[in-house]
């Protein structure tokens, strides 16, 4: 807890010996330093353990509010293809599967789409383009999740109703949540891997044009290997909100509690079964949703292991 | 030289040679500059500069920091023609061919005209497969020739001793004096005709910067070579030809010797001597 004031100008031109001595001016002004470190120490170590603690608190109050229906429906509880308060039947089978395939759906739109964007932006659009698609693409990602399930309700589970009758015999369904789920996180996704793609030197494209690359090249072998693991954060974090995303996808998705093991047809997925009934729900039925909530929290957090994981993997491969 | 050669120009423009009178050396001109003048936007950076480079010889460019030294260099491989809102106006002839006819492939332009960098840009890919990376956009050559290929210009490059138990570690894990022999073995692995040095050695410790120096003097049998250099020592130790640059003009172009030992203008002999820059 030493600091640098302990040696003034007096104290150079004196004794060797009487260096690191303080004065009492000195002593009093590192006794005051001292506190304002110890506090600065405190409240900052304070708000961190914060973090956990509400961690802590919030999936003990999901396990602890989830017991009941866990320990009276067991292991059926995630293998019942079926969710009818009304019969006391919990499956939580159609939500998981309903929120996984949303989910899926929405990743596997939205990667493509974001990375063309990207690439665009970064290697191929004009200067003045540029900052008008890329505030754009920002302003997609401010849009409130209401609006999309409104449009997605009004506009686009009409659309593929009378366009594709056969694959949406009712508009709503999984893949049509999937779409809407991909227009949502695409602005994420796009905005993470521009930005990334923009760290990648303009040294490093020159060279590789200057070995007689075309754009496409360029992109290919050198950029995007350089920024693979970059753009696998803004896919999580795209991934993070689709899974948790609750209002625009209950707009969209028909809230079907039977299992339906098509992936264009109406089913459900965890949050939406959660807004739908939470309100009214008491008893079992209400501790079997907030044990569902437990389980979308540990859907999260594994998909965030993985990609911690993953992550690290890649870096390991790549020295830097 | 190989088929890349004969289709870089549907047309090729026959010119004079000699045709700005600019000659210094006895080997035919490579490179002709004509009257090249270039802008930033509205910043001209380059005045009115013709000069010719002969093939063959090492061409230093040397003078003070934004002279258009490396400007200049990235006009040749049309580098500039990434980057919106810049302008070049003149003539760059390589063999006689404008590079900026209409037929020219930039792409095929750029496989003739090497470029390394301030910088070490080793990909991020294994070294062999940096090496290999530039053949394979041109040349589909078998495994074995391909091999052999990526171990002549590393033995080029004065790395292969160095490097040839790990061609399957990553380029990037390389240090820094290696990385830059990777990228120069990279540029000569696709034989280009001309390779451009933007001050290769800025980055590197004087034992590496030693290496490229000595391979410059090896390359130039085979290519033709143009080097910009802050360091004045560097430019009398490797080139035939240097030529003095100052605030985008071309103030003198000579015989080594003679610039930095009987420089014909003032100026050049104010930067030699160390009066200004």
């Amino acid at each position: 807890m030493t600091t640098g004031s302990s040696v003034t100008p007096q104290a150079a031109e004196g004794d060797r010996m009487q260096k690191l001595s303080a004065s009492g001016h000195e002593r009093s002004a590192l006794k005051r330093n001292g506190l304002v470190d110890r506090v600065f120490e405190i409240t900052t170590r304070g708000s961190a353990l914060l973090v956990l603690l509400l961690l802590g608190t919030i999936t003990g109050s999901l396990i602890l509010a989830g017991w009941p229906a866990l320990s009276e429906l067991g292991l059926s509880f995630f293998t019942d293809d079926r969710w009818a308060a009304n019969v006391n039947r919990f499956g939580a089978l159609p939500a998981i599967y309903g929120t996984l395939v949303t989910s899926l759906i929405a990743i596997a739109i939205a990667i493509p789409v974001s990375l063309g964007i990207a690439i665009f932006l970064t290697e191929i659009c004009p200067p003045k383009l540029r900052r008008t698609i890329g505030t754009m693409v920002e302003l997609l990602a401010g849009v409130p999740s209401i609006i999309y399930g409104m449009w997605g309700m009004e506009v686009l589970a009409p659309f593929l109703q009378s366009h594709f009758p056969s694959v949406f015999p009712a508009g709503t369904g999984l893949t049509t949540a999937g779409l809407i789920l991909a227009i949502m996180i695409i602005p994420f996704i796009t905005a993470v891997t521009r930005d990334v793609m923009n760290t990648v030197p303009s040294i490093m494209r020159e060279s590789a044009y200057g070995l007689g690359c075309t754009t496409w090249e360029v992109v290919r072998h050198v950029i995007f290997p350089s920024v693979k693991a970059g753009m696998l954060g803004g896919v999580i974090l795209g991934l993070g909100r689709a899974l948790g995303e609750t209002m625009a996808v209950t707009f969209v998705i028909g809230n079907n509690l039977f299992l339906n093991a098509t992936v264009t047809g109406q089913g459900t997925s965890i949050a939406a079964l959660i807004a739908n009934q939470f309100s009214e729900a008491d008893g079992l039925q209400r501790s079997a949703l907030l044990l569902l909530g437990l389980v979308l929290f540990l859907i999260t957090f594994a998909v965030l292991a993985l990609a911690r994981f993953m992550l690290n993997r890649m870096n390991q491969r790549a020295p830097s | 030289m190989n088929m890349r050669s004969e289709n870089f120009t549907m047309a090729p423009r026959q010119t004079s040679r000699n045709a700005s009178g600019n000659t210094h050396a006895s080997a035919p001109a490579k490179l002709s500059v004509q009257d090249l003048n270039f802008y930033y936007g509205s910043f001209q950076a380059i005045k009115n500069v013709s000069m010719e480079i002969p093939a063959h010889q090492v061409t230093a460019y040397i003078g003070p920091s934004g002279c258009g030294k490396s400007t200049l260099l990235r006009c040749f491989n049309r580098m500039h023609d990434l980057y919106p809102g810049l302008k070049t106006e003149g003539g760059i002839l390589l063999d006689g061919q404008d590079i900026h006819a209409s037929g020219v492939d930039i792409n095929l332009l750029r496989a003739r005209i090497g470029m390394v960098f301030q910088k070490p840009t080793p990909f991020p890919m294994s070294v062999y497969d940096n090496i290999a990376f530039g053949v394979k956009l041109y040349e589909r050559l078998s495994r074995r020739d391909m091999d052999e290929r990526v171990e002549w210009a590393l033995k080029k490059a004065a790395l292969w001793n160095e490097v040839k138990d790990k061609l399957k570690t990553n380029g990037q894990a390389l240090s820094g004096g290696q990385q830059q022999r990777l990228c120069i073995a990279r540029t000569i692995a696709v034989k280009p005709e001309v390779i451009l040095l933007d001050e290769p050695t800025s980055a590197l410790d004087p034992i590496s910067t030693g290496y490229i120096e000595d391979l410059i003097h090896e390359l130039k049998t085979e290519y033709t070579i143009v080097i910009v250099t802050h360091n004045m020592q560097q430019a009398a130790r490797v080139s035939d030809i240097t030529a003095f640059m100052y605030l985008g003009e071309l103030i003198e172009c000579g015989h080594t010797d003679q610039i930095f030992t009987d420089p014909e203008k003032k100026q050049t002999e104010d930067y030699i001597t160390g009066r200004y820059g």
